[in-house]
């Protein structure tokens, strides 16, 4: 990894990340998280920050396919990794069948914890299409709702697998 | 919440990750997952001047059956890929079990078994099952390498053996003649909880005769422990139910539970006695599960 030292001695590090299709070059110091990095050098705002301990999933993005928070990332180590956002999920203007099942069946509240869910959400039924709802329970439980109890969100989950 | 400035390396070697620690002394931290250090890091309860990323090396990241030796997982494996792994679901799936049910699906996915054992919290969901299977370190410095007990390895919440220049490369189960193993976490929640008690056994059963058995306690002493008092009980008896609860109730007084928002001292205790009971007839019956 190349290193950049300024005038003051600070040391920064060249990355580049793929984030959602596209290539990001940046060079960043060592301690700005993953969070920082797609809400602040990306502008990607979608992603949002909660209890920025890794407790309460409104950060998860995907890294190379699988939910990971990214408040506890550091984005140097996300070098050369591959990263989905939720503004990564719908494409060409179309949103993708989980997002459409969250609206169609008001999984959705306040909103906050949603880009994370639907993430969570999308890693498993590309890895598992027809999941179980204990299955399903099992992908979210990183996902904090404070607002919905849940219900209609493995709802709208179970119903985006059902339509596949 | 932003993380305090340090110096960050990412060696490409295994030899190069240790000579920088050598160099940079007990400032220095290793990175793996992250879940755990950065968090720290965010509360100011560590503040290391140097990060050494662990995340170039990859065969750090293997699970493999080494023939003669044993099931060798590398630090860097991640709780998921050890959750998993079908070799280990195939031979110990109590391990992926226990990996299973740490956290959360995103911790899951970066938090590596190596940072799970360094970092030597007492309720940690790993070290019971891997001392109940009698796992082995393997740990690396620029003077060679050495091999300790897992069992042997913690020396208080958040002290280990490990010295300031040593890596942990990987844990081995070495061969063994268990019939049954299992790991049982009691936590407040399904998801996200810390163990108030984790009971870990392995047994090896002739029929009904017990052969030998290894009971491993999380949550309920400074560092994990093995109820060796209860164990002597069960070697070379046939296992009936009174003997079960015998075990249990040997196992709750030998072990050591503080008070906390989880559990009374008690509460722990007698929790100890019910999963011991469960987790063993649990392995007896139905083997490595």
């Amino acid at each position: 990894m190349q290193v950049v030292v300024d005038n003051n001695g600070i040391k920064r590090y060249l990355v580049t990340l793929n984030i959602n299709g596209d290539s990001y070059t940046r060079v960043i110091k060592a301690n700005t998280l993953l969070v920082k990095f797609l809400r602040e050098e990306i502008d990607l705002t979608g992603t949002k920050k909660g209890c920025e301990l890794g407790d309460c999933g409104s950060c998860t993005v995907l890294m190379d396919g699988k939910p990971v928070n990214s408040c506890i990332v550091l984005a140097v180590e996300a070098d050369g990794h591959e990263i989905t956002t939720i503004e990564g999920v719908a494409q060409n203007n179309k949103l993708d069948r989980i997002q459409e099942s969250f609206i169609e069946n008001a999984a959705i509240q306040c909103g906050y914890c949603t880009p994370g869910m639907v993430l969570s959400a999308k890693a498993l039924l590309t890895q598992n299409p027809h999941p179980t709802e204990q299955e399903v329970r099992t992908a979210i439980a990183g996902n904090l709702c404070r607002c919905t109890g849940y219900v209609n969100i493995v709802k709208a989950v179970l119903v985006a697998a059902d339509e596949q | 919440m932003n993380l305090p400035d340090f110096d960050y390396y990412i060696p490409a070697s295994l030899q190069d990750a240790c000579a920088l620690l050598a160099e940079k002394g007990p400032g220095a931290k290793v990175l793996a997952g992250g879940t755990d250090l950065l968090n720290k890091m965010k509360h100011e309860l560590m503040a290391p001047e140097v990060l050494i990323s662990l995340k170039k090396l990859d065969q750090l990241t293997s699970i493999d059956y080494v023939s003669g030796k044993g099931v060798v997982i590398g630090s860097m494996a991640t709780h998921n890929a050890i959750s998993n792994s079908s070799l280990l679901q195939e031979k110990y799936l109590s391990v992926c079990e226990a990996a299973q049910h740490m956290a959360n699906n995103q911790v899951r996915n970066v938090g590596t078994i190596g940072g799970n054992i360094v970092n030597a919290v007492p309720s940690a969901d790993l070290p019971p099952i891997f001392i109940a299977l009698g796992a082995l370190l393997t740990l690396v410095s620029t003077n060679g390498e050495r091999v300790m007990p897992l069992e042997e390895f913690f020396t208080g919440p958040g002290k280990t053996h490990l010295a300031p220049d040593e890596l942990l490369t990987g844990i081995v189960i070495p061969d063994n003649s268990f019939t049954g193993s299992t790991y049982i976490k009691f936590g407040l929640r399904r998801s996200g909880a810390l163990a108030v008690v984790g009971v870990a056994v392995a047994v090896e059963m002739d029929r009904n005769i017990c052969k030998d058995a290894r009971i491993a306690l999380g949550a309920v002493a400074p560092v994990p422990m093995r109820a060796k008092k209860a164990e002597a009980m069960m070697i070379g008896n046939a296992i009936t139910d009174e003997l079960l609860e015998q075990v249990g109730v040997c196992a709750s007084t030998e072990c050591n539970p503080i008070s906390d928002i989880r559990g009374s001292e008690e509460y722990r205790r007698d929790m100890v006695r019910v999963f011991t009971k469960r987790a063993l007839r649990k392995a007896i019956n139905n083997g490595h599960v």
